[in-house]
């Protein structure tokens, strides 16, 4: 059944029907407190080791992205979505079904008018940041929560989709919400298909 | 019915973490040479603190000491974080509320992983909650 190219996306849209409990929240569940303070004991400790704030959100992003592409695998199988027509659907689908799945929360999906590919999740709520009030002296420039910029930029490629992820606004920075920005880049080249050409 | 108040939090190496003082208004110009003093009546009062804990079941010890005109009010927490309160009125129920609610927040910014533990709290947020928690029990 082919679409037409130029489909507008409120007409498209897709209702998850998701659970009030997600199925994989009692295949794996944590304690919330010892989550949260197991990645303040991480960025603590990557703050003693390095110190650039630069090097840092670089490595909380490197180790982000090897979370990710592993954790793709994982959404995929409970989750049970069906392919993605859109960019906007992808947004939508990562801020209504994987961090609802992930971190129980739901961050709005705001998208870029001047480009197609431009879109921001708002998190009004971070559970990550539970503990800690302000960032350090001395590490203003500290990206606490890089870590989910890794994930999504990594689980994104495991798709073939590259995509910029970064946070454009931090609560911890001053700024009123916290915002992650998501850049659909160009796809992939398949490069098996190429070969048999 | 309104005094001043003098309340520092001492660690657990009784090493200072914290201090700030509550005056009325009345008194509102900064006492300098009172402020070793009302440090070293505290310090002073640190070993009887050590002595009663062990007397007593709750954290909240009441008064321990009292020199010339100032009571000494500790809730000693178990691993050794005292919470003073230098006080020339007596306010007990005012001070209670006040230790359990700077607990909570002292509770809060260890959770904080950023915080080493015992260390001095330099914090913003933390003195000017206190200072609102202050004036709400203290000087209403």
């Amino acid at each position: 059944m082919s679409r037409p190219g130029n489909r507008r996306p409120e007409c498209h849209k897709i209702d998850w029907h998701l659970p009030a409990i997600s199925s994989s929240a009692s295949a794996h569940s944590m304690n919330r407190d010892l989550f949260v303070l197991t990645y303040g004991a991480l960025v603590a400790q990557l703050c003693k080791d390095y110190e650039k704030d630069e090097d840092v959100n670089n490595y909380l992003d490197k180790m982000g992205y090897g979370i990710g592409i592993r954790l793709v695998e994982d959404f995929l199988a409970r989750s049970c979505v069906k392919k993605c027509h859109s960019y906007s659907e992808i947004a939508d689908l990562i801020a209504q079904v994987a961090f609802k799945m992930y971190l129980g929360i739901t961050p709005s999906v705001t998208r870029n008018e001047s480009s197609r590919n431009e879109f921001s999740l708002i998190l009004d709520k971070n559970p990550l940041v539970e503990f800690v009030e302000e960032l350090p002296a001395g590490r203003s420039s500290l990206c606490y929560c890089n870590l989910l910029c890794g994930v999504i930029r990594g689980a994104l490629e495991m798709i073939h989709l590259t995509a910029d992820v970064t946070f454009l606004q931090d609560r911890l920075k001053g700024d009123k919400v916290t915002e992650i920005g998501i850049t659909f880049l160009k796809k992939l080249e398949e490069k098996k298909c190429r070969r048999k050409k | 019915m309104s005094g001043s108040f003098y309340f520092p939090i001492v660690g657990h190496h009784d090493n200072p973490g914290f201090e700030i003082e509550f005056l009325p208004a009345e008194k509102v110009e900064s006492k300098h040479d009172h402020h070793h003093f009302n440090q070293s009546i505290a310090h002073a009062a640190l070993g009887l603190v050590d002595a009663n804990r062990w007397l007593c079941n709750n954290m909240h010890l009441k008064t321990v000491d009292k020199f010339n005109e100032w009571f000494v009010s500790v809730l000693a927490t178990a691993d050794h974080v005292k919470f003073i309160t230098l006080h020339d009125v007596r306010q007990d129920h005012g001070i209670k509320n006040l230790f359990s609610d700077v607990y909570e927040l002292y509770i809060k910014l260890a959770m904080n992983l950023f915080y080493k533990p015992y260390s001095p709290i330099g914090s913003s947020t933390f003195d000017i909650k206190v200072q609102f928690l202050g004036k709400k029990h203290l000087l209403s």
